[in-house]
């Protein structure tokens, strides 16, 4: 059992209520409702309508889960649940089911970060995560770039964006050009048939003095709508295709660069990337390309895994049981900030301030 | 019959478990903050208190509402999956419904009305402790001064404003216990009751945040 755990994961941070279910490291169900398309017409994800749509799809969804794993819920060996960072109600809906699925099944409880399941689901695609694994998870929440050792308990910031997230970049260029919601796949089309060398935009944070793991996406985003704009102004048609694949070749450009350096410079010959922009034809084809030219190894899960899902939270749960990692306790809370750094939320029996002494030393040593 | 009843659809989060004759343990914890965290340990403590196990439990009644989301799905989510992992049924009950039965009055009409936020409120009037003639409904209390004018008025919508409710009395959240025993005296009686779906009487405020979907790390 230690070795090969069977355990269900809730994931509700967002607009996909995702339950999915693991053995150790095999994916035997990911079960997906998506409330994407009643958020589309506002351009955003609309936190109240996407908390409905989790209250309503989760039992559905569980079951399917089942169903398609071929498992009882009595043969599980855990529950996971996101338990932050995510937008507050939407993580509240997850845990109060997970945690009702757990005390009803007698079976111990996995309050997991959101992050490091996005790390963790590539385990179910590639095997065992190299350690250590440097991580660049890119989405409509998240552009960050981050170094485990050790995914249920040493995840190490190494960089995020100062603004906004590069699936935000996607979606708001999308809507400049009247592409619609969610950007991240027409523009990844329309780029296709243009010239990514076409228009130089700026790349952001990219000076000898910026930093050199964060990322910044505002600027560029505002170079385009003002681009767009302009040609708008003087009467001219919008090459859409050029200034999709331009803007798409900014992004993925500063993307890859710093997940390359940061490699290089921990000495890290694994780069995996997640989150629903890794997705992206452009973002797989130039980190490949570069990735090999520095001796790295590239792993990107199939797009399915990438964007929020359940499998990715059964992943790291699986990992909490087989490390033998403390369960989480019945007053489990949503955390919306939850830091990186906190794979998941022990219960407090087990000493909370031990296992942050734990995670210090894993961090600088 | 062995009913667990739960209700986080006011600032109370509230446990009972009611074996067909009486409530035989209960629990309410006022704190509008903390449903999330407060509601299963409560469970949990109500069990051990009577005895029993989770297992013995033959249905599970919940507040449906209205009130407050976030809160209120709380409840309806746990209540669901406890249906689910132990296959017995939800029954939905309207939480002013559970606060009338409480109240205890035998002729009305009365006025029960809860905190909806906003300087509205949740209300429903009742002709007896069991029968709602109207509602629920969500208003300004200024705007249904006139509907509810000398009616016997109980909850804490009510009491929040003695303006329109001068005569305003306890008991101002729901109790569990009052739900328990509401359902059970339905179920008893052969009555259908609600299905446990939630009573929001607001369409949600659509409005995407700025940085909508950032869940970056501080
Ligand atoms: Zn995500």
């Amino acid at each position: 059992m230690a070795d090969e755990p069977l355990v269900l994961g809730i994931e509700t941070s967002c607009d996909e209520t995702g339950v999915g279910i693991v053995r150790g490291t095999t994916l035997l169900a990911d079960a997906v409702a998506s409330s994407v398309d009643e958020h589309a017409r506002f351009g955003g994800v609309v936190p109240e309508v996407a908390s409905r749509a989790h209250l309503e799809a989760m039992v559905p969804t569980i079951d399917r889960a089942l169903k398609e794993a071929g498992v009882t819920a009595k043969d599980l060996d855990g529950i996971a649940v996101t338990a932050g960072p995510g937008l507050a109600g939407a993580l509240l809906v997850g845990v109060s089911a997970a945690k009702a699925y757990a005390y009803a099944l007698g079976k111990p409880l996995y309050g997991v970060n959101h992050l490091a399941s996005h790390i963790c689901v590539d385990q179910l695609e590639h095997g065992p995560l190299p350690e250590p694994t440097m991580a660049l998870l890119v989405s409509g929440g998240h552009s960050s770039l981050l170094l485990s050792s050790d995914i249920t308990s040493d995840v190490r910031p190494m960089g995020a964006t100062i603004d906004d997230a590069a699936g935000e970049a996607f979606d708001k260029i999308a809507r400049v050009l009247d592409l619609g919601f969610p950007g991240g796949p027409v523009i990844d089309r329309y780029a296709r048939e243009g010239d990514p060398a076409a228009i130089a935009f700026p790349r952001g944070l990219t000076g000898p003095r910026d930093p050199a793991y964060d990322f910044s996406f505002s600027g560029l985003k505002t170079a385009v709508a003002r681009w767009i704009e302009a040609r708008r102004a003087a009467g001219e048609e919008v090459p859409v295709r050029d200034v999709a694949a331009s803007f798409q070749e900014a992004v993925v450009d500063v993307l890859t660069r710093k997940a390359v350096r940061a490699c290089k410079d921990e000495g890290v010959d694994h780069l995996m990337i997640g989150g629903g922009v890794a997705a992206n034809s452009r973002l797989r084809a130039l980190a490949q390309e570069r990735c090999e030219a520095a001796g790295i190894r590239l792993r990107v899960p199939r797009p399915k895994l990438c964007t929020d899902n359940g499998a990715m939270v059964a992943a790291l749960g699986a990992e909490m049981v087989a490390r033998n990692r403390a369960a989480s306790s019945w007053d489990l809370s949503a955390d919306s900030s939850l830091p990186v750094t906190e794979s998941h939320v022990p219960g407090h029996h087990h000493g909370h301030d031990h296992v942050h002494e734990v995670s210090k030393e894993n961090l600088y040593s | 019959m062995l009913l667990l009843a739960l209700d986080t659809a006011t600032p109370a989060v509230t446990v009972a478990l009611h074996d067909g004759t009486d409530v035989i343990a209960s629990s309410s914890q006022v704190d509008a903050r903390r449903h999330g965290e407060l509601l299963l340990p409560a469970v949990d403590r109500v069990l051990a208190e009577a005895g029993r196990t989770l297992e013995a439990v033959t249905g599970i009644v919940v507040g449906t509402g209205p009130g407050p989301y976030t809160g209120l799905r709380v409840g309806l989510m746990t209540a669901d999956t406890f249906g689910l992992a132990l296959g017995v049924p939800v029954h939905g009950v309207c939480t002013l419904d559970g606060l009338a039965y409480a109240a205890d009055i035998e002729k009305g009409p009365f006025v029960v009305a809860t905190d909806a936020r906003r300087k509205e409120v949740y209300w429903a009037t009742y002709a007896d402790s069991r029968t709602r003639l109207t509602g629920p409904a969500v208003d300004r209390p200024a705007d249904i001064a006139e509907r509810v004018a000398g009616l016997p008025a109980v909850g804490a919508g009510a009491l929040l404003y003695p303006d329109t409710f001068p005569t305003a009395h306890e008991p101002a959240h729901v109790s569990a216990a009052a739900l328990a025993a509401l359902a059970a005296g339905k179920l008893a009686a052969g009555e259908e009751l609600e299905a446990p779906r939630p009573m929001y009487l607001r369409r949600p405020d659509a409005q995407v945040p700025k940085n909508y979907k950032v869940v970056t790390p501080k």
